[in-house]
């Protein structure tokens, strides 16, 4: 597991770059990570990131993009244009979190 | 494993890589009943979230997702499937169908999966294309008005081949 160094954050990654410990991140983070993949955050991408923290705190796992879309309340198109190409993974690296299994 | 910051280069996914970039898929969807519905709209939703671009063509049997009079409505039947491990002659008693189907929806809705209605305005949300066989459109008299409204066309097979060119194809 390495460690990597983001913007004076020190943080444990897996081979891709998604953090492997989700109580190392803060909001602070989430920017730089973002930054990191070419995203500004706007309010919107941060409703979508602090109901994917929320979620998983509750269920112990990453919100697919439908969960994101039914009980987070986001439509589906929106996150396609907030988080172009892959919504889901880009939403859970920067919200620290593992990227989700769930097939749907 | 050390416990000092490294100097090493941040580690960063690559969300746009050069081998993902223009992939195409295509999904014939050709049968109608419950089970088969599934595989196609799931590998088309997952391709979606990967960011390539998907094609669906409803054909034949397939109609049927896309029908507004039996899209909500598919079945499932042990009848001639020997994947159910259950005697062949059950699945024909009266009633086994009905029970069948309503069993798998359940056993999707369990999962948090959606109906097919709802799956394929999942699908076109994220940017997914329907496309409706013309000649099964013709043989089953059925008009545009018919067809779930986001589908985008009624179109020939060739439109179809030509529109997907240099797509990967899932025939189901």
């Amino acid at each position: 597991m390495p460690i990597t160094t983001l913007a004076g954050h020190q943080i444990h990654v897996d081979a891709e770059g998604f953090l492997t410990d989700p109580a190392e991140w803060d909001e602070d983070l989430a920017r730089v990570l973002a930054e990191q993949i070419g995203l500004t955050l706007t309010d919107e991408h941060w409703t979508a990131i602090r109901f994917l923290r929320a979620d998983f705190a509750t269920q112990g796992e990453t919100a697919t993009l439908r969960r994101i879309s039914t009980v987070g309340g986001i439509p589906i198109k929106q996150l396609f244009a907030l988080f172009p190409q892959k919504p889901a993974k880009k939403i859970a690296y920067v919200a620290g979190l593992p990227k989700p299994h769930g097939c749907v | 494993m050390s416990t000092t910051p490294d100097t090493a280069p941040a580690v960063v996914p690559n969300f746009e890589t050069d081998a993902g970039a223009g992939r195409k898929l295509a999904i014939i969807c050709s049968k109608g009943s419950l089970d088969m519905a599934y595989p196609g709209l799931i590998l088309a939703n997952a391709a979606l979230g990967e960011g390539v671009e998907v094609h669906m063509f409803f054909t034949f049997w397939g109609f049927d997702m896309i029908n507004k009079k039996t899209m909500g409505d598919l079945k499932f039947t042990m009848l001639g499937n020997t994947a159910t491990h259950m005697p062949q002659g059950l699945g024909g008693l009266p009633g086994m169908t009905g029970m069948a189907t309503s069993r798998l929806k359940k056993s999707i809705a369990d999962l948090d999966v959606p109906e097919v209605p709802q799956f394929l305005e999942l699908i076109v949300a994220s940017g997914g294309h329907l496309w409706a066989c013309r000649m099964s459109a013709d043989m089953n008299k059925l008009t545009e008005a018919d067809l779930y409204d986001d589908v985008e066309g009624i179109i020939s097979a060739s439109d179809f081949i030509e529109l997907t060119e240099g797509a990967q194809l899932l025939f189901i």
